[in-house]
């Protein structure tokens, strides 16, 4: 863990109010894995008072790439960033994907900005295996595709590709997808992830989903975001320490 | 060796300088390490202990407000016996004044944590969490209650030697009247204040953002509070007061420290740069050797009313 006033190199608006900020932060560029997350003070003052979480969208030489869109009062003022200002953050934090195994094809599955660590984790797979993305979101707007390879796409109102949820997207293409020896790797709302779990159940495939939770300090001393495990039901696990990346069967989402 | 004297004393601990780390915010001390050198600050107070573990509330417990923070952790901690066993020996590391706090929800849950605890040499002294709003059973129902304060005190102070210092509500009339029993009873220090009751709604689904409803606010909204608490307990009971609430900065500490407190601690501050109680010893030191103070000390209750 480091904590760096990291220089902001670029800040690009892609379409859609999704913005993407390049930052000169090598000491973390260096070992980051996709997955994980920094936790970035946008201001000096107390406004707003706590860091804000993004998973590392990419990694290019040494700067580091986060995505994010204009929600709240932290990212508004992170839009109007300029070059050369600082930001300061804190990483990497939490545990990233597991890339490592015996599947032939990185299934992508992203609702909405859940879209943001998959640019970086597409880079780290390369050429080794074979990569399936499905993205989703409300409408077209909500679909990021930025960084992403051989796409399929979903709206629930139509307006982009497949009608329907990108979980339902991923049902209609399940014969090819059980075919190519896959492992899922995903990141999306809560709703979407609860039935993409009992989808990669019911057909026996490995998942591994990024979770979002609301948290403070983002290295485990303010136990602010808990999830609960298969396996200890009596004791909360952290989503900063203990995830944000975690197999679906092991946790309660 | 420093020019200045930075140790304080409260009750009969003494600590090298007047910041310690606040419980809640600095877990068992792992983490933290990572970013403070722990064999630098005054000292650790522990996430709130009790008798068995704890789960703690579901989420969502956390909510940024205004210049703050409502947590409802709901206690979440590994009990007693599992905090002997897996993490003091950390602790040990270090040469650090490590006080247990303790909440329960019972009068006789303290004190059987009390007295378990109190025979490990390394445990220096306790902090009784009376004022926890975060719990339905225990926790804020003592902490409005002189009667139960008192009772918990003196019962606590029966079965150990050590200090006890017992951390009290903001969320009553007259604080002071809490500091009167905590002395009456034989309560070596108070520790003011705990967070303030609060809550958070969305507008959109008319639901609380806090699984539980209520929570606890911390951070810089709630310094002028703790501070004018310190204030009046200070003015109205003669007992050692560690200031708590909101802060920031070495100014704050020196504010508080002014107003009545004999040390301090760092809450919330250490969730977003868990780097500052460490860096705020020197600044603390070069403020009195600019202002020819040579014990920091004498800044507790120095401050001056009349215009």
């Amino acid at each position: 863990m480091f904590i760096y006033n990291a220089p902001i190199e670029k800040l690009i608006a892609l379409d859609n109010n999704i913005f993407l900020l390049q930052v000169y932060c090598p000491e973390i560029a260096s070992v980051i894995q996709p997955g994980q997350f920094l936790n970035v003070k946008v201001s000096e003052g107390v406004f707003p008072l706590l860091r804000r979480p993004f998973s590392v969208c990419d990694v290019e030489g040494e700067s580091l790439f986060l995505m994010f869109n204009i929600l709240g009062e932290g990212t508004k003022l992170l839009a109007k960033k300029h070059i050369g200002e600082t930001i300061d953050i804190l990483g990497p934090l939490g545990n990233g994907f597991n890339l490592q195994g015996s599947f032939d094809t990185a299934v992508i599955v992203a609702g909405g900005l859940g879209a943001a660590p998959f640019p970086y984790l597409i880079r780290k797979i390369g050429d080794e295996k074979n990569i399936k993305c499905f993205v989703g979101g409300r409408s077209s707007h909500y679909v990021i595709q930025y960084g992403m390879k051989n796409i399929l796409t979903s709206t629930d109102d139509g307006s982009l590709g497949y009608k329907g949820t990108v979980v339902s997207l991923l049902r209609e293409n399940l014969t090819s997808i059980i075919s190519s020896k896959p492992k899922i790797f995903a990141c999306g709302p809560n709703a979407m992830l609860r039935t993409l779990k009992e989808f990669t159940i019911e057909n026996n495939i490995e998942c591994e989903a990024s979770i979002e939770c609301v948290m403070a300090c983002g290295f485990g001393i303010c136990q602010g975001c808990p999830i609960e495990t298969v396996d200890k039901p009596e004791k909360y696990s952290l989503v900063c320490k203990d995830g944000p990346v975690f197999n679906v069967r092991d946790v309660v989402i | 060796m420093s020019k200045v004297d930075l140790t304080v004393r409260v009750g009969s601990l003494k600590f090298r300088n007047p910041i310690l780390l606040a419980s809640g915010t600095v877990g068992y001390g792992n983490e933290i390490s990572d970013f403070v050198d722990l064999n630098k600050i005054g000292g650790i107070v522990t996430k709130s202990l009790s008798l068995k573990p704890r789960k703690g509330n579901p989420p969502q417990r956390i909510v940024e407000t205004p210049a703050g923070m409502l947590n409802a952790i709901g206690l979440q901690n590994v009990g007693v016996e599992e905090f002997l066993k897996e993490k003091i020996p950390f602790l040990k590391k270090f040469d650090v004044p490590l006080i247990c706090n303790i909440a329960a929800s019972t009068v006789e849950e303290y004190v059987e944590c009390t007295r378990l605890l109190t025979s490990e040499e390394f445990i220096k002294g306790f902090e009784i969490n009376v004022s926890c709003p975060n719990v339905k059973e225990g926790g804020l129902q003592f902490g409005n209650d002189l009667s139960a304060v008192g009772k918990i005190t003196q019962r606590v102070k029966a079965v150990t030697n050590k200090p006890v210092f017992v951390k009290l509500s903001p969320n009553v009339s007259y604080i002071s009247e809490f500091a009167k029993v905590v002395k009456e009873e034989g309560g070596d220090a108070v520790s003011a204040i705990n967070t303030l009751v609060g809550t958070s709604f969305n507008i959109n689904t008319r639901k609380p953002k806090i699984f539980n409803v209520f929570g606890g606010l911390s951070g810089p909204a709630i310094k002028p509070i703790a501070l004018a608490k310190v204030l009046e307990i200070k003015q109205k009971v003669d007992i050692p007061i560690v200031g708590i609430g909101g802060i920031m900065n070495w100014k704050d500490v020196v504010e508080f420290m002014i107003v009545g407190a004999s040390a301090i601690q760092i809450g919330t501050l250490n969730f977003i740069d868990p780097t500052a109680s460490g860096k705020m010893v020197s600044d603390l030191e070069n403020y009195c050797i600019e202002n020819n103070i040579q014990k920091i000390s004498d800044l507790t209750g120095s401050f001056i009313l009349q215009n």
